[in-house]
């Protein structure tokens, strides 16, 4: 498996990424700067979070604007998985390679902690390898975590199965108490239409190793190396 | 386009107002020869200030022991340095920001960060961890709320989007503080042996060359207003807080690191309290050379700046280079490449002046030396805290249930928990943290691309300093010690953020000498050299001092970091071993202030021989691996520790503890631990301690749902969760006090 890590100016979770994409393929992954306008062929793209641009003007808006991105862009077209992780899925919203917006959280303060989310469907590259329904515990950290979508979105991405992770509770719910961030229908993650993009709010890459005291989230890298090979 | 300033008349007036007493302004001139200019006077002003010379304080820093074998690098540079194996170092240091933050919480608290942060990679480390010692006036004051609102969101602010987690800290709240808050900031980095940076410039003719962000007007005479008591104006030194950007200092970190990794630098510092007057005065004092700096070429955010504002400007996110010749075009691309601003400003020069020029015209021409070695020394006159008497016998008898006075003092404001402040800090940025403090008595984040891992503590127990400031002072130094020793690190080194009031005052004064020198024989009796450290007196609002606050930030070292041991209980059937010697001494404690609405009698002793001796105890456990928790018994004794540890696993214990009395259950003897050893092994640890030397004894089985055996009556842990939760979130909601 080959990859790219795309870095902008205020990146802070591209390393950390790098080194799970690393750990799962064996092979570093590409470091692509913003201002770049080539990609080596790659099967991944991750677009990292961080404070891209110091989240100036609105989070991930002036990222989706780099050069890097027209690469990026291509390259989805063209099948490639792109993941966006907290502020990468603000970047791919921002993009208009997926649908909605990442809004201030309701509580209008940053969180960091790890959070209940159900595995809601096990049909992409990014979620094959854990089991539909299955709970898993992966943490965030943003101060703009809530999804918002206007009503036919919020339609067609349940209707399609494009919601990918969902914010439960301690019973097992997606409810009030579940959601750290007021996001709509507690949605953590989405996919497009291709399923080949996807943006998540949660780090699987602070849930990886047994460090961390939860591995939940190797099996999304798992997901990405098995679905290449 | 030559443009020049007509400056003031420099009086002992104008001196005063710079903060420059008379007998020190005679000074000044006797050494200047001459009436200094308006920007000399400026100079001499931030370079003899207590922030940056240490007037009070530096004969007193001398007493602590700066050496051993792990220190690379000890106090003097921008922070301190120690070997950590394999060619690693770990550099680190804590700085206060107290003034600004009590002025503008929120901006004063993210440009610590902002600066202790410079610090650390301006040596060549890259930033691993941060941590923060907070102290805050009494919850019903009316500017806590306020304070501790701004101050968190200011740390989040700047730590979360430069990208380095904030792993551990401490919050508390006393009436001492109402009118000056402490905010206390620690950052740990990591660099290469042989790539570390120093600040002792060298190179006659050699490019100074300035990084980072533009010169603005904000900030200007920081480094005075830190320098004097606060009063009912102080309000109206706002605008010499300085305004952080956090995205800048990514970058600036970034770009500072890209550039170290190459052969270009000489020696670097960055631009701090009084900005570019002391990174430069102090680069070339180093170095005993002279520097002539062009003030028309520092980039400036405003038109119409006077070299006075320039040299005074406290602008963050700025760094002051030494380059080697002929590395301009290499350190300019880079810079460039992270879009930040890049200027050679100067140069170094063999006269031993320190020269500043502006579109041709001089404003400052000194001999460099005396700015930066002959700033006054005081020898301030010292007056013993007298000893308090101790508590009469009758305090130990139990007042009320057991269960009862715990739940009191697990919701007390100091021991409440600060869940509603770490969650607003990214502490998993990284990937490499282990455990936050709160969940292990030491933070522990391993070192990346190694197994190790650091192990990262801030420690001081402020109203025991009050009550005896020699013992507070040893205190402090035992418990980082110990809270390190607990997770199973070997403590190597400390920095120390000394906040005190008005060293002016004898008793201030004496405070200050008292806690330096019961800190040294701590750090000598346990090989826990100080590398680094700041100063910060004057805390007085109104004539009314803080408490005596060193605080100590400790590092320790284990070479496997996933060994580390937390303080949460894991197990039923586990036992529970109290480790070291219990008198019950209940003077000073919390169990006192918060149950009884007392604040008297001494403080514990410290037996730096048994701390140290049960520290080496309990890390031999942790490498046999005989110990599933770990945590040492400190505010709230015995009974606060073992609430603790159950509320942290989510299960309770049966306690076997006789009839005892509120001494055994509360008391805050020194040099204990409370020790989880899995069921099979639990006869063995205690007869290794026996064979050692080190009192232990079995006090309770792990298991159950609540809290079993205590005198009066079981508490279940739900409802010490609740009471432990409930008071931060309710207060800062407005619904508690």
């Amino acid at each position: 498996m080959k990859s790219a890590v795309i870095v902008f100016p205020g990146s802070n979770c591209d390393r950390d990424v790098a080194a799970a994409l690393e750990q799962v393929s064996g092979s570093k992954p590409h470091m692509a700067f913003h201002k770049d306008t080539e990609l080596p062929e790659v099967d991944v793209i991750a677009v990292p979070g961080g404070f891209s641009y110091g989240d100036y003007l609105r989070c991930g808006a002036m990222a989706a604007h780099s050069p890097i991105m027209a690469v990026v862009r291509e390259r989805a077209a063209k099948g490639v998985r792109v993941m966006g992780i907290c502020n990468g899925f603000q970047i791919l919203t921002e993009a208009g390679l997926l649908p909605g917006a990442l809004i201030r959280n309701k509580t209008l303060k940053y969180i960091c902690k790890t959070v209940d989310l159900k595995v809601e469907t096990t049909d992409s590259p990014f979620t094959a390898h854990y089991q539909a329904g299955q709970t898993i515990r992966i943490p965030v950290g943003h101060g703009e975590g809530n999804y918002v979508a206007d009503g036919e979105t919020l339609k067609r991405l349940e209707g399609e199965g494009r919601v990918a992770f969902r914010y439960v509770g301690a019973a097992g719910a997606a409810d009030a108490e579940g959601n750290p961030n007021g996001a709509m229908n507690n949605i953590a993650g989405i996919l497009n239409e291709k399923r080949n993009v996807l943006g998540m709010m949660p780090h699987p890459e602070r849930a990886f190793e047994p460090l961390h005291g939860n591995t939940d989230g190797r099996a999304f890298f798992d997901s990405l190396l098995e679905s290449l090979s | 386009m030559s443009k020049t300033w007509k400056e003031p008349e420099v009086t002992e007036a104008l001196a005063a107002e710079h903060g420059i007493k008379a007998d020190e302004y005679q000074r000044l001139l006797e050494i200047v020869g001459r009436t200094p200019t308006f920007t000399e006077l400026g100079i001499y002003s931030v370079m003899w200030s207590e922030h940056c010379s240490y007037k009070s304080s530096k004969v007193w820093l001398r007493k602590f022991p700066t050496t051993g074998p792990h220190v690379i690098c000890g106090p003097g540079e921008n922070a301190g340095v120690i070997d950590i194996g394999d060619g690693l170092a770990a550099i680190f240091k804590m700085e206060s920001h107290n003034h600004p933050s009590y002025i503008e919480p929120f901006q004063g608290a993210a440009t610590g960060v902002g600066g202790i942060l410079r610090d650390v990679f301006t040596m060549g480390a890259r930033p691993i961890a941060n941590l923060n010692a907070l102290r805050f006036g009494e919850p019903s004051h009316p500017k806590t709320k306020q304070l501790i609102a701004g101050v968190v969101s200011g740390i989040g602010h700047y730590g979360n989007c430069v990208g380095v987690p904030t792993v551990g800290g401490e919050t508390n709240f006393h009436k001492a503080y109402n009118g000056n808050c402490l905010v206390n900031a620690m950052t740990v980095g990591i660099a290469a042996q042989d790539k570390i940076f120093y600040s002792k410039a060298a190179g006659v003719g050699n490019p100074v060359v300035y990084v980072g962000s533009k010169t603005g007007r904000d900030g200007i005479h920081g480094a005075t207003m830190s320098s004097a008591e606060f009063n009912e104006d102080s309000e109206s030194k706002r605008p010499t807080v300085q305004v952080g950007d956090p995205f800048t200092e990514k970058l600036l970190i970034e770009a500072c690191l890209e550039l170290m990794a190459t052969d270009a630098i000489q020696s670097i510092q960055d631009m701090g309290a009084a900005g570019l007057t002391s990174s430069s005065v102090e680069m070339a004092g180093k170095g005993g050379l002279g520097i002539e700096l062009n003030l028309e070429k520092v980039p400036q955010r405003e038109p119409g700046m006077t070299p006075y504002e320039i040299m005074l400007s406290e602008s963050q996110e700025r760094m002051l280079i030494i380059l080697k010749p002929g590395s301009e075009d290499l350190a300019r691309s880079i810079m460039e490449k992270w879009e930040l601003d890049f200027a050679v400003i100067g140069h170094l020069t063999d006269t031993g002046r320190f020269v500043l020029k502006m579109h041709g015209e001089t404003y400052c021409d000194l001999a460099l030396a005396p700015l930066f070695d002959a700033a006054p020394l005081y020898h301030r006159p010292t007056e013993p805290t007298p000893a308090k008497p101790d508590l009469e016998d009758g305090v130990r008898v139990l007042k009320g249930s057991a269960a009862d006075a715990l739940k009191t003092l697990v919701a007390c404001p100091d021991l409440a928990s600060k869940r509603w402040i770490w969650e607003q800090y990214d502490s998993q940025v990284g990937a490499s943290t282990k455990f936050l403090s709160g969940q292990a008595d030491a933070a522990v984040v391993r070192v990346h691309g190694t197994k190790k891992g650091l192990a990262l503590t801030s420690d001081v127990t402020p109203r025991y300093c009050y009550a005896d400031p020699y013992r507070g002072g040893m205190q402090a130094v035992a418990e980082s010690y110990r809270n390190i020793s607990a997770v199973g690190a070997t403590p190597l080194a400390i920095t120390d953020n000394m906040n005190f009031g008005n060293p002016e005052k004898p008793r201030i004064m004496g405070q200050f000498a008292q806690c330096v020198e019961g800190m040294a024989e701590a750090c000598r009796a346990l090989d826990y050299p100080v590398v680094s450290g700041n100063v910060s007196l004057y805390n007085e609002t109104n004539g009314e001092a803080i408490l005596p606050t060193p605080t100590v930030g400790g590092v320790g070292l284990m070479a496997d970091g996933m060994a580390a041991v937390g303080l949460a209980l894991r197990t039923a059937g586990d036992v529970l071993v109290l480790l070291g010697e219990t008198r019950g001494h209940l003077g000073q404690s919390l169990y006192l202030r918060e149950v009884l609405g007392r604040e008297d009698g001494p403080p514990p002793p410290v037996d730096l021989a048994a701390e140290r001796k049960h520290g080496e105890f309990v890390r031999a456990l942790v490498a046999d691996g005989l110990l599933t928790a770990s945590h040492d018994l400190s505010d709230g004794g015995l009974l606060v520790a073992v609430a603790e540890m159950a509320m942290a696993g989510g299960i309770g214990a049966a306690l076997e503890l006789g009839d005892a009395d509120a001494g055994f259950l509360f008391g805050e003897d020194q040099g204990r631990y409370l020790l989880a050893v899995p069921a099979a092994q639990a006869d063995a640890v205690l007869s290794r301690a026996t064979a050692a030397g080190v009192p232990a004894r079995k006090i309770g089985t792990v298991g159950g749902d609540a809290l079993n055996g205590l005198p009066g009556g079981a508490i279940s842990i739900a409802s010490l969760k609740q009471a432990n939760e409930a008071w931060l979130p309710q207060f800062m909601a407005g619904t508690a006090h």
